[in-house]
Parts: C-alpha cells; structure tokens; sequence
C-alpha cells in the first residue's frame, strides 16, 4: 500500500489518507483481506504522526472499508464496501471544477466541453462504446 | 482526540496566563497552552516571537512573572527535580561537552537519569549512526544533534520538549529526526512539544498548533482547524484597483488591478459578504498551507 501525503495546501492528511486507501480498493490494487500496515510502520513511512494515521484508520473502520481482529492486525474487509455514488462523484467534482473553469476562461461552451469528454471517452477505452 | 482545555485533567502541559517582562521589553503576554497527553504540540513564529522564553519557564529555568506553569501538576520552579526527570530537552544550541567522546558522552548522561534505559540508549546509538570513539567536537552538526535528542531519548521521558530540532540540518538528518520523533509519539503516552522554522514538518506531524507573536499567542487550535479557518482567495473587482484594496479579515493582500491574493481568516460565508461589501467577487479558494497562514499572520498589518 504506497500513498502519497501532499502537504501544500489542500486536504488534511487523515483526510487525503481515507480518500487514497479508498481509491485502491476501488481500483483494485489493495484486495479484500490484504494487510493494512501497522499505524505506526504508516507514520513512519509517511513522516505524520501516528494519531493522524489512526484517525484515518478510524474513520475507515467506521464505515467498514478496513477491519482491525484482535492479534491478526487491520486487513481491508470482505464485503467490498465500494464507495458510495455520492462520494465518487464528489471526488470527481473537484477534476470537474478545473475542467469548467479552464473551460470559461477560454471561452468554451458547456455543450463543445461535454462533446469533448464523449469524445475523450471513446479514446481513452476504446472497447467499451460502441 | 480530546481539544485541550485549562480543565483537562490529562493536561501533561498547563500554562496560563504566563506573563514575563524583560526590562521595558514585554517577552511574554498572558501566554496559556494546554497539552494534552499522547498529544504533539507545534510552536511556531519568528525569532524573538517568545519560543524559547516559553520552553524556559517549562523547564524551570524562568519563573513566571505572572500567571502559573504546570508540568504533570507540578510547579517546574518549585520541583525541579520532579518535573525534569520526567522530561527530556534537546536545546536549539544543543551544548554538549565537546571533550568528551560519544560513549563517555552516554555514561556521563545515564548517570542523571535513574530511570536510563541502557539498551534502549545503544539501539539509538547505532540507529543514529553514532561511533562510541568519537569526540563529540569532532561530530558534524547532524550528528550532534542526534547526540543530543539520544540524551533526551534514552530515559524514556513523559514529555519531550525539542528546540529547534532540525534547524541547520540537511534534509537526510531532518528525515532521520522526525522519524524518531514519530516513533517516540507511537509509544503509548508520550507526549511532545517542538519548536520550528520548517512549517511542512510541523504540519506533518503536529496534532495542535500554537502560533506566538510578540510574546502573544495569535494561534491555537488543532492543526486541521487552523488550515480550515483560513481560506487562500482571489478576490475579482469589476475596475483595476489602483491602491491595495482594504479588506476585512485578510492577513495579506497581494495583486494589482483587478484580481487580487487574499489569505482570510474565517468562513466562506464571511468572505463572501465582505467581498460583496467592497464590490468583489470570489473567483479562486482554497485552503492554505500552515505555511502560507503563518507567513501571512507573521507579515501582516492584519487584525
């Protein structure tokens, strides 16, 4: 499990840590039952302090994306609990956001940026339309 | 984790009220910090803000003028001895005695401490890289200060207080210091205040941060709820502004003609209203960087 904390503005790091170990379940690379690193072999890792990182492993544990058994450590759980729509589209708004601005400062309308994405879609995963 | 508050039993670290004059040079104003324990404390401001005026009266090497200090409940002036074999110092000028060599060194500090935990102290030692033969006036800056923090480590302190502890070192030394640190933090109940220059490593590793100024503190909040009180803005005005355009609330304001680089203090909402008040919409936000808050408060003729 690799994650990279950025410290220049932004999210707080508990915050970025959640996001990012959520994206690799959703992205496949971190599997149902793998071993989450120790707290604190993940500050050291990651230069943070440890209360941080189990803060994020906290709030992962709420919502049952990781969990911690007695003497066998924290592993990722069973029951995929994918991200929520909500929450997926919510991380997506923010590309979104960049995208519409730099899309008004060059004086591009709505419908040409939709056309564009379609269009980069079909290039991007080219089995996938039709 | 709990904030910290004046009736936080748990507090390793209970200042209130701490004054301290100098001459006519006021060092210290009605200066209160709270630390809870398990809890990483980040003091930061300019040189000369007070920062090592307050680590001194921690220590009990200044008595408070006015207000009180307690360590563990202790008073540091009147239980030296209590209060110090509990906390471990690493000092921003880190005077070591240079005549004597790294293991000399090591048996001449254990012998301070009761509680010197001799094996811990060798695993340092060869952690830090540190060769037992050599003098310690013979050792680079970097390897004098993992020197120091060694001394500050091995008795395995309630609270460790570190001055400035990689000011002057090169990143790789920076790296090896932080992570001690982290491992001390990891340990069940330790608890630690550090002073530093370097934002990106408080920001890291600070739970709560205290920002002085003058012997005052502007700043004190956990680390996210201070980054999440200000907001980094770019302020659009409909006509080029031809002075620096006053602005409520803002730590800095940078620009020129219409588009304008504010840092405020406080909620969207607010920064929404006073940029209607003066005619300006909000194009650009953003939270900041402890950084880019601290140089602006540090800077600014602001509030």
């Amino acid at each position: 499990m690799q994650l990279r904390i950025s410290i220049d503005g932004g999210a707080p790091i508990y915050q970025q840590i959640v996001e990012q170990v959520k994206r690799l379940i959703a992205g496949g690379r971190l599997q149902p039952g793998s071993d989450i690193p120790p707290i604190r072999v993940l500050a050291e890792q990651l230069r943070i302090n440890p209360n941080t990182v189990a803060r994020a492993y906290l709030e992962l544990q709420r919502e049952g994306v990781i969990v911690t058994r007695q003497g066998s450590g924290t592993v990722v759980a069973e029951s995929k609990p994918t991200m929520s729509r909500k929450e997926k589209l919510k991380i997506l708004a923010r590309t979104a956001d960049v995208l519409l601005t730099d899309a008004s400062h060059l004086d591009v309308p709505l419908e040409d940026v939709l056309a564009l994405v379609r269009e980069r879609d079909t290039v991007l995963h080219p089995e996938a339309s039709r | 984790m709990k904030l910290p508050s004046p009736s936080s039993a748990e507090a390793v670290v209970a200042v209130s009220g701490l004054g301290r004059r100098f001459g006519d040079k006021t060092a210290l104003d009605n200066v209160s910090v709270f630390i809870p324990r398990g809890s990483v404390l980040g003091l930061v401001g300019e040189n000369g803000a007070g920062k090592t005026t307050l680590i001194k009266h921690l220590l009990g090497m200044l008595k408070p003028q006015t207000g009180s200090v307690r360590l563990f409940g202790l008073e540091p002036v009147a239980d030296p001895v209590g209060v110090l074999s509990r906390v471990g110092y690493l000092s921003e000028r880190r005077d070591l005695p240079g005549w004597m060599r790294v293991d000399e060194f090591m048996r001449y500090t254990q012998a301070f401490y009761p509680n010197w935990d001799e094996a811990y102290a060798e695993t340092l030692r060869k952690q830090f890289q540190l060769d037992p033969k050599q003098r310690i006036s013979t050792l680079s800056q970097g390897q004098t200060a993992k020197a120091g923090l060694l001394a500050a480590l091995a008795y395995r302190p309630d609270l460790l207080i570190l001055d400035e502890p990689s000011s002057g070192l090169d990143p790789v030394v920076r790296r090896d210091i932080l992570e001690a640190i982290i491992r001390i933090v990891a340990e069940e109940g330790r608890t630690v205040l550090f002073s530093s220059h370097l934002l990106d490593e408080v920001e890291r590793i600070a739970d709560q941060v205290v920002m002085l100024q003058r012997g005052r503190v502007v700043l004190n909040g956990r680390t996210d709820d201070v980054r999440g009180g200000h907001i980094s803005a770019v302020l659009a005005f409909a006509q080029p502004q031809t002075a620096t355009p006053l602005i409520e609330g803002a730590h800095a304001v940078d620009g020129f003609g219409t588009e304008w680089r504010v840092l405020f203090a406080g909620p969207k909402s607010a920064l929404a209203a006073v940029a209607a008040e003066i005619g300006a919409s909000v194009v650009e936000e953003r939270t900041p960087s402890l950084d880019e808050i601290l140089v602006a408060r540090a800077g600014g003729k602001g509030s």
